[in-house]
């Protein structure tokens, strides 16, 4: 007798099939999903106590990255400022602003703001800022345009895949020395090149293993040793 | 595939009774699952079984809350219960694919009778075996670590790393023996599909035999499928426990780096292997008055498996102990007098005397035909192997290079609530495997029938 409509036939071979597009699919989903704002929050604005723009301060008005980051170049922390940073100008414009009412109860109070950190590594993960300020990686090669983000957000994923792209491979992303605080800075093209120490490169890699010689980086192998970020 | 039964062999029983046709294996061997109703043995065995399964589920669901620090491990001994029993488990799958996969190359038909349930015996094996790495992990949520696959990490498993071959050998042997044992199912459930009356059992056992008829051509498909299935599985009886080898052989711990691990883990696997089918099969044969499939002459076969392979691993402590001595290495010198003299010596003495001593007993044909004594040997095997299993991971690294860094093992009520529980699920699932699927292949022991031989004129 027959148990089955003789479809089952039909659909017992698609299932074959089936069973291989929607593991795929599956897979490839939870390897997008895990690589998504929805996980890393990059691009995503966070709330933060005063809605502090970086594109008004940096482009419009031309502050440099360290009148307020103090300690990125010689500190692992590059450096929250304090409130009296806000008040040197504050203290003299927009001093009535209503949006600024939490800086001025700060620094009444002496009480801190309490920011939320955008940029936030795990705590597993030992990080420097004044290392890689000093061997030439650029503010926005990390942080994305800062000069253009009317409120913060972190620009790059944060996951250690996007660590070991420049870890295995500095001379794609490094820059001379003094044009780290730029935030500009474009990588060097035969239409634009960039000049360090008296010779024009137009091509970035050439560029970049001249200043892994010049900043004396170590090895990829030293620099993705497990060691060097997780101690 | 059948052997004649010559005059010459006259001595040795048969692989089947004699007085049975195609009709009557099919009847008694379905009837097992269709018509025969559940007893009260098989109720009260499979309720203790279930009992202990949820020793098991509670004593894993306390590890989980509390992590590993319940169990006796400590360092220097990071490698306790976990990874005797996984060892232990896995080394009892082996006999089952040695049964279906090498023996059917080898045209040994007095499988035909055993090799379905030591197939089930070996998936079920390997379940409880694969638990234990995980759980060993502490954080066993994160076990697809294990698994290469494109991470935000950018990072590959360390390949160079044993552990890592393990989860490639155990998952490759787990799928396989799935494989292998499933599609030697599926005649047999369109036979079950065919003969079942209540619907729910026709559709069930309908949807598992995926359209078989019984055509040449399918079976021409299914001979070639299996063949093939054996010729994938018969590597893995010697890749999966050399690679479990490897986790100790590769390391640099006296007691554990000896090149002669692999086969001698390997003939370890199949003597407890072999171990665990004889205490399957006596009471199977004997409970479902199976006797006539499985015969005298199944016991005495698997009893001389037993013989040879425990011999082998006999040769194996004897080489062990001779590099101890030939190296001159003093480390292992100590292994030696440690193991000997040391504060596990008596469990190392009675490894000796339960894996190497007693079962020689299996030379007279007596006791090798006797189920009784076999029943007792194979427990004697099988706890010598769990012993051997505790000698190589517990007293090698009890004794670390340095004496400030000696300590000792103390399993604790959480290490042998783990164990006890997966033979807990270990015979739960048995239990549930004999009264579900056919126990014993019907189509392939219809072959041993001699209506099933050629007849030349």
């Amino acid at each position: 007798m027959q148990i089955f409509h003789r479809s089952s036939n039909t659909i017992s071979k698609a299932t074959i099939f089936a069973v291989i597009i929607v593991a795929s699919v599956a897979l490839w989903a939870c390897i997008q999903l895990q690589r998504s704002p929805y996980v890393t929050y990059a691009g995503v604005a966070r709330p933060q106590p005063v809605p502090f723009s970086h594109q008004h301060h940096v482009a419009g008005l031309g502050i440099d990255c360290r009148y307020c980051h103090t300690s990125v170049e010689n500190s692992h922390f590059a450096g929250i400022p304090p409130t009296k940073t806000c008040m040197n100008c504050h203290s003299q414009i927009w001093v009535g602003a209503p949006l600024l009412e939490p800086v001025r109860e700060s620094y009444r109070t002496g009480k801190s703001l309490v920011w939320n950190r955008v940029n936030d590594l795990p705590d597993f993960v030992y990080f420097d800022h004044s290392i890689h300020i000093s061997k030439g990686v650029g503010c926005n090669t990390c942080h994305g345009p800062v000069d253009r983000m009317p409120l913060m957000y972190n620009f790059a994923s944060l996951q250690m895949e996007w660590c070991l792209d420049c870890h295995r491979a500095p001379d794609k992303y490094l820059r001379p020395r003094d044009q780290v605080f730029y935030m500009r800075y474009e990588q060097p093209t035969s239409a634009k090149p960039v000049e360090v120490d008296g010779t024009k490169y137009t091509d970035q890699r050439e560029l970049g293993k001249y200043l892994i010689h010049k900043h004396n980086l170590r090895t990829p192998t030293d620099i993705t040793s497990c060691s060097t970020c997780h101690r | 595939m059948a052997t004649t039964q010559t005059p010459l062999e006259t001595k040795k029983a048969p692989v089947i009774e004699p007085g049975h046709s195609f009709a009557s294996v099919t009847d008694k061997i379905s009837s097992i699952v269709l018509k025969r109703p559940v007893k009260a043995g098989w109720v009260f065995g499979f309720a203790v079984s279930f009992l202990i399964l949820q020793v098991l589920l509670f004593a894993v669901g306390y590890l989980f809350i509390k992590g590993v620090g319940i169990w006796g491990i400590n360092i220097p001994v990071g490698w306790g219960f976990a990874i005797v029993n996984f060892v232990w488990w896995i080394g009892i799958g082996h006999a089952g694919t040695l049964i279906s996969a090498i023996l059917a190359l080898l045209r040994q038909s007095w499988r035909n009778s055993i090799n379905r349930f030591a197939e089930a015996m070996t998936l079920f094996a390997v379940a409880c075996a694969g638990m234990f790495p995980l759980l060993h992990m502490g954080r066993p949520w994160l076990g697809y670590w294990l698994f290469p696959y494109p991470n935000t990490m950018n990072y590959w498993p360390q390949f160079r790393s044993p552990l890592v071959w393990d989860v490639f050998a155990v998952s490759t042997y787990a799928t396989t023996s799935l494989l292998f044992w499933f599609v030697g199912l599926i005649p047999d459930l369109a036979t079950m599909r065919d003969r079942a009356t209540n619907p729910v059992v026709r559709f069930v056992f309908g949807l598992l035999a995926m359209g078989w008829r019984g055509s040449a051509r399918h079976w021409a498909r299914y001979e070639t499928a299996y063949l093939l299935l054996a010729g994938l599985a018969t590597p893995l009886v010697l890749s999966v426990h050399t690679v479990v080898s490897f986790d100790f052989a590769i390391s640099i711990v006296p007691g554990w780096h000896t090149t002669i691990f692999p086969p001698y883990f390997v003939a370890g696997a199949i003597y407890s292997g072999f171990a665990m089918v004889l205490v399957l099969a006596i009471p199977i044969r004997k409970y479902y008055d199976v006797s006539d499939f499985i015969t005298e002459r199944h016991l005495e076969n698997s009893a001389m498996v037993m013989l040879a392979t425990g011999l082998i691993v006999a040769y194996g402590y004897a080489f062990e102990a001779f590099m101890n001595w030939y190296s001159g290495n003093p480390y292992e010198g100590f292994l030696r007098w440690n193991r000997l003299h040391g504060p596990y010596a008596p469990w190392y003495l009675a490894l000796l005397f339960f894996n190497i001593v007693l079962p020689q007993i299996l030379w007279i044909r007596k006791f090798r035909t006797n189920p009784i004594w076999l029943f007792l040997i194979s427990l004697d095997v099988l706890v010598g192997m769990w012993l051997e299993r505790f000698i190589i991971v517990v007293v090698s690294l009890h004794r670390d290079f340095l004496t400030s860094s000696w300590g000792m093992y103390y399993p604790t009520r959480w290490d042998w609530a783990v164990f006890i529980g997966t033979l807990g699920l270990f015979s739960a699932l048995m239990f549930l495997f004999v009264r579900l699927l056919p126990m014993i292949s019907i189509f392939e022991i219809r072959t041993l029938l001699p209506e099933a031989e050629v007849k030349h004129k």
